[in-house]
C-alpha cells in the first residue's frame, strides 16, 4: 500500500491562510483560520465550512463540500433509466418520495409521455410530493431550531414526522428508501384505509404547525437570533441561482408548481408564501407558511381522487402500454405478449427517443433539476442532477462575512440545505 | 412573447453564429458554433432578452467524435417565464472556453464541477479549483473513458496515515485485536480485581498496519 503523508493544513485552509495573513493586520488585527465541520452537529451531514475570523466576526468563509459525492451521474449512465430510481431516493433523502416523483416525471417527458400519466397517479404523486415536503421542513425547522437552542420543538416536529413515516412504511413498504414510482406508473396503488389514515395526520399535524409557530415566531430569542441575519436581496438570491424556500424567502414569487405546473397543480387551489426582508426569519415563515399550503393540497387530492379512497373502480395507477411499464405477473405468466415485454423492459429497459430535455421539480429544498441527454435506448447518455442544495449553498461565501460565528447556525439552518443531494 | 421569439432576437443579434432554434418536447434549443463569445452571448441573453437565471450548466462527453465537449446552459427568465437551452461544442485540444462568472455569479460553482468531472478549464474563473473530488486527484471521473470501477491511483488509501493519537489505547479498537469487552473486562466481570483491569486496561495491541507502515517510510 502506498503512503504519503497527507499535508497540513489541506489546501483549502492554507489558501485561507494565505489570504489571512497579507491584510492589514494592524486595522483588523490578528486573523484565525477556524475550521467548521465536515462533522458538526450545525451542518446536517458534511459541509465543511472555512471560516477566517476577526475576533468573533467572520470576514471570509470558504465552502467546502464533496464529502458525500458518490458519483450518481457517473451510475446513472451505466444503468437502465427504471434502475436508477433507487439512487434518486439517496438525493435529498430527507424527502425521497419527491427525488422519486421528479425523475420520473423527467424521464417520461423524454419519453414524451407525461401527458398520458393517468389521472389517479398524477393525484398520488401530488400527495406524495407535498407529504414529504412537510417532512423534510419539519425537519429543517425542527434542527434550524434546535441549532439556535429550542430545543422542544425538534421533538414536537419530529412526533408528526414519526407519523408521516408511518404513513409512506403503509404506502411504498419502506420508510426512508422509498423506490414508489416506476416510469410511467407507480410501483403500486394506495393501501385500503390509506386516505383515511392521511387525514387523521393531517388533522394533527395543522395543530402541531400551529405549536411549533407559538414555540418560535414570537419567540425573543430565535427572532433576536434569525431577523437581520443572513440577508439575500432579491437581486442576489436569483444571480446565485437559489431556488425554492430560499428563493421566496428573499421576494421573489416563483414556484415550479404555479408557474409551470407539472401533474395536477394546475388544478388544486394553493398560495405561494413569499417573504419581504429575505433574513433567516423570513425564510422560516416561508417554510411554516408552505406546510399549511401542503395541508391544503393534500386535503383537496384526498377529496378529488379518481377512484376515490380504496379504489372500487379500478382506476389504473400505470400508463396502459406493454412497452413502458411492466405488466402485470399473472400475464407474464399467461401470455406470450406480456412476458415479450416483461424481458425486454427487465433487459434492455424503457426506449427512450435520442434527444434531451430538462425538467425541473419544486422539491422541499428547491428546484431539482434533471437534464438527460439520450441518445435512443435504456440508458442515459448523460444524466445530470441540477441540486438545489447545490447552489443553494454557493451563495454562502457572500453571505457570511460581517456575521459573527454564532450566526453561522441561524444561517445553515435557515438555508436547509442536504449534502446527499449537494454532492450526489 | 415566447421561448422561440426570444431564441430568435438571439439569432439576430449574432447571425451565423446561432442555430436555427430547435423545437423537443416543448424545450427550445440553439447551438452557438464559436465557444470563444459564450461569455457575450451570455451577456446579452441576460441584459437583453432577460435571462436573469441560469438553472444549470451541464457538459456531455461525445467520445469518440470531434468535438469532443459539448456545454449545455440553462437559461431562465423572471420576467417572461421563458426557458432557452443554449448549447456549444469545445475541441478536446482547446478543453477550454471563456467563464460566464462575470454574467451569473451561480456559474462559480457550476463551472468549478464540470472542470472537477470533465477537465474542461474556464478562462477567467476566479477560483478554478476542484470542488466535489479532493485536491490532487489525478482523474476526471465523468469522462466517457473513466471506467466505472475507478482506476487506480498513488493516492494514498486511508486519509491519514499518522499514527492516530489514541492509537492501541484501551478505547480504540484496532482492526483484528480485541474488541472492547476483551480489553475492557470490569463492564462484565465483577469479581476481576484492580490489579487484573489495570493490567488488561494497558496497550497490548502491536501498533497496526499503518503505523508500521509509516514507520518503515
Amino acid at each position: 500500500m502506498p503512503t504519503q503523508e497527507i499535508q497540513y493544513p489541506d489546501p483549502t485552509t492554507r489558501v485561507a491562510d494565505a489570504a489571512a495573513s497579507d491584510d492589514l493586520p494592524d486595522m483588523h488585527g490578528e486573523k484565525m483560520v477556524l475550521n467548521m465541520g465536515p462533522s458538526h452537529p450545525a451542518t446536517h451531514g458534511v459541509l465543511r465550512v472555512v471560516l477566517e475570523l476577526d475576533g468573533e466576526i467572520i470576514t471570509k468563509a470558504t465552502p467546502d463540500i464533496g464529502y458525500l459525492h458518490r458519483g450518481d451521474e457517473k451510475i446513472a449512465e451505466n444503468m437502465t433509466y427504471t434502475q436508477f430510481i433507487p439512487y434518486t431516493d439517496r438525493l435529498d433523502y430527507l424527502a425521497p418520495l419527491a427525488n422519486n416523483v421528479a425523475y420520473a416525471l423527467a424521464v417520461e417527458k423524454l419519453m414524451g409521455i407525461d401527458k398520458a400519466l393517468p389521472p389517479r397517479c398524477q393525484y398520488i404523486r401530488v400527495i406524495c410530493c407535498e407529504l414529504a415536503r412537510i417532512s423534510a421542513h419539519l425537519l429543517g425547522l425542527g434542527s434550524f431550531a434546535m441549532d439556535v437552542g429550542a430545543l422542544t420543538v425538534f421533538l414536537f416536529t419530529f412526533t408528526e414526522r414519526e407519523k408521516i413515516y408511518n404513513l409512506i412504511e403503509a404506502l411504498t413498504g419502506a420508510r426512508f428508501t422509498t423506490t414508489y414510482t416506476r416510469i410511467g406508473g407507480l410501483s403500486r396503488d394506495l393501501p385500503p384505509g390509506w386516505v383515511g389514515q392521511c387525514r387523521n395526520f393531517l388533522d394533527e399535524v395543522v395543530l402541531n404547525i400551529d405549536e411549533t409557530e407559538k414555540l418560535l415566531s414570537r419567540n425573543r430569542i430565535f427572532v433576536d437570533r434569525t431577523r437581520d441575519v443572513g440577508f439575500i436581496s432579491r437581486a442576489d438570491a436569483i444571480d446565485f441561482g437559489l431556488t425554492g424556500p430560499n428563493l421566496r424567502g428573499s421576494g421573489v414569487e416563483f414556484d415550479m408548481r404555479k408557474n409551470h405546473p407539472y401533474l395536477v397543480y394546475d388544478q388544486l387551489e394553493f398560495d405561494i408564501p413569499i417573504g419581504s426582508a429575505g433574513d433567516c426569519y423570513d425564510r422560516y415563515l416561508v417554510r411554516i407558511e408552505e406546510m399549511r399550503q401542503s395541508v391544503r393540497i393534500l386535503r383537496q387530492c384526498l377529496d378529488k381522487i379518481p377512484g376515490g379512497a380504496d379504489n372500487p373502480s379500478k382506476e389504473p395507477v400505470d400508463i396502459p402500454d406493454g412497452k413502458t411499464v411492466l405488466p402485470s405477473k399473472y400475464k407474464v405468466l399467461t401470455s406470450m405478449e406480456e412476458l415479450i415485454h416483461q424481458f425486454i423492459l427487465v433487459t434492455q429497459g424503457v426506449n427512450a427517443l435520442p434527444g434531451e430535455i430538462y425538467f425541473g421539480a419544486e422539491n422541499p429544498k428547491g428546484e431539482l433539476g434533471f437534464y438527460i441527454n439520450s441518445k435512443g435506448g435504456g440508458t442515459p447518455y448523460r444524466l445530470k442532477i441540477r441540486s438545489p442544495s447545490f447552489c443553494n449553498l454557493s451563495i454562502l461565501s457572500h453571505i457570511m462575512p460581517g456575521h459573527m460565528v454564532s450566526d453561522t447556525v441561524s444561517i445553515f439552518g435557515s438555508l436547509d440545505f442536504v449534502m446527499g443531494e449537494c454532492d450526489r | 412573447m415566447g421561448a422561440l421569439d426570444l431564441a430568435i432576437k438571439l439569432k439576430d443579434r449574432f447571425g451565423i453564429l446561432i442555430s436555427e432554434p430547435k423545437e423537443f418536447r416543448g424545450e427550445i434549443t440553439v447551438v452557438l458554433s464559436d465557444s470563444d463569445v459564450i461569455a457575450e452571448v451570455c451577456a446579452f441573453a441576460k441584459g437583453t432578452l432577460g435571462f436573469d437565471f441560469l438553472t444549470d450548466i451541464s457538459s456531455v462527453d461525445n467520445y469518440g467524435s470531434d468535438p469532443r465537449w459539448t456545454l449545455v446552459y440553462h437559461l431562465y427568465g423572471y420576467e417572461h417565464h421563458c426557458a432557452l437551452r443554449l448549447k456549444t461544442n469545445v475541441s478536446e485540444e482547446l478543453s477550454e472556453l471563456n467563464t460566464v462568472t462575470t454574467v451569473w455569479r451561480t456559474a462559480d460553482w457550476h463551472e468549478r464541477e464540470i472542470y472537477d468531472m470533465m477537465g474542461i478549464r474556464f478562462r477567467g474563473h476566479p477560483d478554478l479549483r476542484r470542488i466535489l473530488m479532493w485536491e490532487g486527484y489525478p482523474y476526471f471521473p465523468l469522462r466517457k473513458d473513466f471506467p466505472l470501477a475507478g482506476k487506480p491511483s498513488t493516492m494514498p488509501e486511508v486519509a491519514f496515515s499518522k499514527r492516530a493519537p489514541l492509537e492501541g489505547g484501551p478505547f480504540v479498537t484496532v482492526a483484528g485485536g480485541k474488541d472492547t469487552i476483551l480489553r475492557e473486562p470490569r463492564s462484565r466481570d465483577q469479581q476481576a480485581t484492580v490489579e487484573e483491569a489495570v493490567v488488561s486496561a494497558k496497550p497490548k495491541n502491536p501498533p497496526g498496519p499503518m503505523a508500521a507502515a509509516t514507520e518503515g517510510k
